[in-house]
């Protein structure tokens, strides 16, 4: 694909004012990637959210957070206290410039502060604004407090993760409020269409747990369908047949993901793993002389598989992630490494691709490497333009050369620490 | 004036599985008009999954997929037939998006890749989301979602730190992907009307699930700090974990942030005497003492059901909440009051749950309009109404078998 100058984005003159706390920051990021001029909107001294480890280069600082250098890239960044007079008319100054406004604070804390959307649309009628919260702006559990914990638990998702022996267990890195931060997107970019042919704004609700619930669609069918529960069950894989698979393989260097089944295709890549192992002396009689076309996993029994997955786990011990994952592209077999972030940043494919952005940061004098564009696209670029904004960064930019603040009158907001 | 925010949008979904849908199903659920286009010669493996109404096979009866493919039409059309890729064709040129995510190159074979739906439809938006890419040394790895959540990390960072990783259970990228697909092809209709052009999208499902560990890369390029599992515990919260309660294999997540809070949940549980413990009165003590405090805090949830610790905790201000299991959800007050699952009537399996969506928009209804479709439900609609075909030609390719 040929390489496009990074000025060119698919969205222009189109500006989202970022209210948004860290469960809402991946929203902005995305309509800042598609081109948005999204505005990040902080109190006086920085968002809180700025004290989220990482840092970088474990230096602690609200200027080094890998968190919002991840998810506020691309964006301006302005200082506003929302809670006082003058920053709450500042702020309506801003929303009659823009096209959405994103905010993930408790439900009714903007309404409180007369700044809900009711408000909003007042100042500029054409405004859609979404909130993001754990469980939604509407229902008994619209003031429940929650983190990604409980999000994740009352999600469903999590019930289902972990070995059979200990607590279930979630994802060890906040993933559902970036979820519901790309489903956000997804809905304003649509209100936003909407909008084009009636001339309307809207608000959207965006419940951070549903966004996950869409993961657990299987079990919802096995419950409603056969009342049968799909419990946790470690490496193994449930929910495809009446029995326990093994997915997750330890490997020499550490380990695997490789699925047996029945079927087209698994009867394919089981025959072919066997071949593999036979070429290595690791096969016996009992393994060579399975009928692959003739298997079905839900007529399985254990005296089979358990034998079957012992000679399979000795022959993945024999062997790395790297010897399996490209042993298997030659063979058409789908053995997939489990990485960390090493193996991640040295993925042949992701290098091939140009997948990672250098960033520079001229303050910490480096250039740090990114996630690249989350798409390629023959006409644009979506990808890292610049760093996230330092605290206020933009304040004099867009107080005084675009919304027409005197020097006079931008000193005195800063002194008053509205700004 | 319209009712749903992508009316008069067409979209064909040649995909399978879950990411092309998922992303055609976000697209359909605002409105737009989303086609899948199937075959019983090469149903997609989620109507060949179970469980089935009555634990009968059969590409109708799949209650896997029925909760992904509400509001979808679905239309039979044979590929591999020689009249299958023009009636495709024509089809497309009636559309705004194309979708699909087979193997790379798959698309080229049958004669349906960019440059070919191009000429039909020149500035048509096509959006390819495969496994790793369409160019690259593994562009035709093959694999599922629930391998990929290995390779972007995710399984690597689901678990305990002394045992063995875990699944997150499900295809994490399969969930990852497809917003930012849905995202990207609604952007891609701005971009048309404002250049007059269409475009090609190469999404990466790996490339876009990276994303959502974009600090823990940033964190190993600067610092080489490779991030791991850490069952449920945070950096900066005691406690924070799962806690047993009464009943069979039943849970009850909480989390507490501050000294208020922390004072707040010593409340609840009634004030006993291991509470006031000086070592437990700071959260540097209180995560220095974590598993002891965890195991004092399991002492007292196994006296009582989840739900009524998740109401003492959320009444005290603190965060909590049950580990729903599957009936949980179905009867989850909330999710209720939201209308979060749609039941719609589907043709096999009757009264039947289809997933709903995470965002509700005040002027455009978001909401279960049609249930999941049988395989070429809407052949004969999408034929005659949107390609525009007569009866007569469309009985011909009937007969010819061209819609199977």
């Amino acid at each position: 694909m040929d390489m496009h100058s990074k000025d060119e984005t698919m969205l222009v003159s189109l500006r989202a004012i970022d209210l948004t706390n860290e469960q809402g920051f991946f929203c902005g990021r995305i309509l800042a990637d598609l081109g948005v001029d999204v505005i990040k909107v902080e109190k006086p001294g920085g968002d809180l959210a700025r004290n989220i480890s990482p840092f970088y280069k474990d230096r602690v600082s609200s200027e080094t957070s890998l968190f919002g250098f991840a998810y506020n890239a691309n964006k301006r960044g302005i200082t506003l206290n929302i809670e006082s007079r003058d920053g709450k008319e500042i702020l309506k100054r801003l929303v009659k410039t823009a096209d959405f406004v994103i905010e993930s604070y408790s439900c009714g804390y903007m309404d409180g502060l007369g700044l809900g959307y009711p408000s909003l649309r007042e100042v500029n009628s054409k405004i859609i604004m979404a909130s993001i919260t754990p469980f939604g702006s509407t229902g008994p559990y619209k003031n429940f407090k929650s983190c990604e914990l409980v999000n994740m638990a009352m999600s469903g998702l999590m019930n289902l993760s972990g070995d059979p022996d200990r607590p279930p267990v979630m994802i060890s890195f906040p993933h559902a409020c970036l979820n519901a931060g790309a489903q956000a997107v997804v809905a304003m970019l649509a209100a936003c269409y909407w909008r084009e042919k009636t001339g309307k704004g809207q608000h959207i609700d965006v419940a951070i747990r549903e966004s996950i619930i869409q993961m657990i669609a299987q079990p919802i069918a096995h419950w409603i369908i056969n009342r049968v529960r799909i419990r946790r069950a470690g490496q193994h894989r449930v929910g495809w047949g009446p029995g326990l698979v093994r997915q997750i393989w330890p490997c020499k260097d550490g380990f695997v993901i490789f699925l047996l089944g029945g079927g087209g295709l698994r009867a394919r890549t089981n025959k072919a793993l066997i071949d593999w192992m036979d070429s290595e002396g690791m096969a016996g009689d009992f393994l060579r002389k399975i009928d692959w076309q003739g298997f079905d996993m839900a007529r399985t029994t254990e005296d089979f598989i358990r034998p079957l997955e012992e000679a399979i786990g000795k022959f993945f011990l024999n062997h790395t992630k790297a010897e399996l994952f490209n042993g298997g592209a030659e063979r058409r077999i789908d053995i997939y490494p489990v990485n960390d972030c090493r193996d991640i940043a040295e993925e042949i494919q992701l290098k091939e691709r140009d997948y990672w952005t250098e960033v520079d940061h001229p303050e910490l004098g480096v250039q740090m490497t990114y996630p690249g564009a989350f798409v390629k696209s023959s006409e644009i670029w979506a990808g890292v333009r610049h760093r996230a904004p330092r605290i206020g960064e933009h304040n004099e930019e867009i107080y005084v050369k675009e919304l027409g603040f005197s020097q006079a009158d931008f000193a005195l907001l800063k002194q008053t620490n509205i700004i | 004036m319209t009712d749903m925010a992508l009316e008069n949008v067409v979209v064909v979904n040649f995909g399978w599985v879950l990411a092309a849908p998922v992303t055609g199903k976000y697209l359909a659920d605002l409105g737009a008009k989303v086609i899948r286009v199937e075959s019983v010669h090469r149903p997609d493996p989620l109507r060949t999954n179970t469980p089935y109404k009555d634990n009968i096979p059969g590409v109708n009866r799949s209650g896997y997929h029925a909760l992904y493919n509400a509001n979808n039409y679905s239309m039979a059309l044979n590929l591999k037939h020689p009249k299958g890729v023009e009636v495709a064709k024509r089809l497309v040129a009636k559309s705004d998006i194309v979708i699909e995510n087979f193997t790379p190159g798959s698309m080229k074979r049958l004669g349906l890749d960019y440059e070919e739906i191009k000429r039909v439809k020149p500035n048509i938006i096509m959006i390819s989301l495969s496994m790793q890419g369409q160019t690259g040394p593994y562009a035709s790895y093959l694999g599922f979602g629930n391998q990929l959540t290995g390779l972007t990390g995710f399984t690597h960072l689901t678990g305990w730190p002394d045992r063995d990783p875990v699944q997150p259970y499900a295809g994490v990228t399969d969930a990852c992907a497809p917003s930012l697909a849905a995202a990207a092809v609604i952007a891609a209709l701005f971009y048309r009307q404002r250049t007059g052009k269409g475009q090609y999208l190469d999404l990466s499902q790996n490339e876009a699930g990276v994303h959502y560990l974009a600090p823990l890369m940033l964190d190993y390029f600067t610092s080489g700090r490779i991030a791991n599992r850490s069952g449920n515990r945070c950096g900066f919260a005691a406690p924070h974990a799962c806690y047993p309660c009464k009943g069979n294999d039943r849970w009850c997540a909480i989390a507490v942030f501050t000294d208020q809070e922390w004072r707040a949940f010593c409340n609840v549980l009634g004030k006993p005497p291991w509470t006031g413990e000086s070592k437990f009165a700071t959260v540097l003590g209180r995560k220095e003492n974590e598993e002891e405090i965890d195991g004092l805090i399991s002492e007292w949830t196994k006296g009582h059901t989840a739900e009524e610790i998740m109401r003492l905790m959320q009444a005290a201000g603190i965060a909590a909440g049950i580990v729903s299991e599957i009936e949980d959800l179905l009867e989850d007050p909330q999710l209720n009051y939201r209308k979060h699952i749609w039941w719609m009537n589907h043709s096999m399996l009757g009264d039947y749950p289809h997933l709903g969506e995470s965002f509700q928009l005040s002027e455009t209804p978001v909401e279960g309009r049609m249930a999941a479709p049988q395989l070429g439900e809407h052949t004969e609609y999408i034929c005659t109404q949107i390609v525009g075909m007569s009866d007569g030609e469309f009985i011909g390719l009937l007969q010819d078998g061209v819609f199977e």
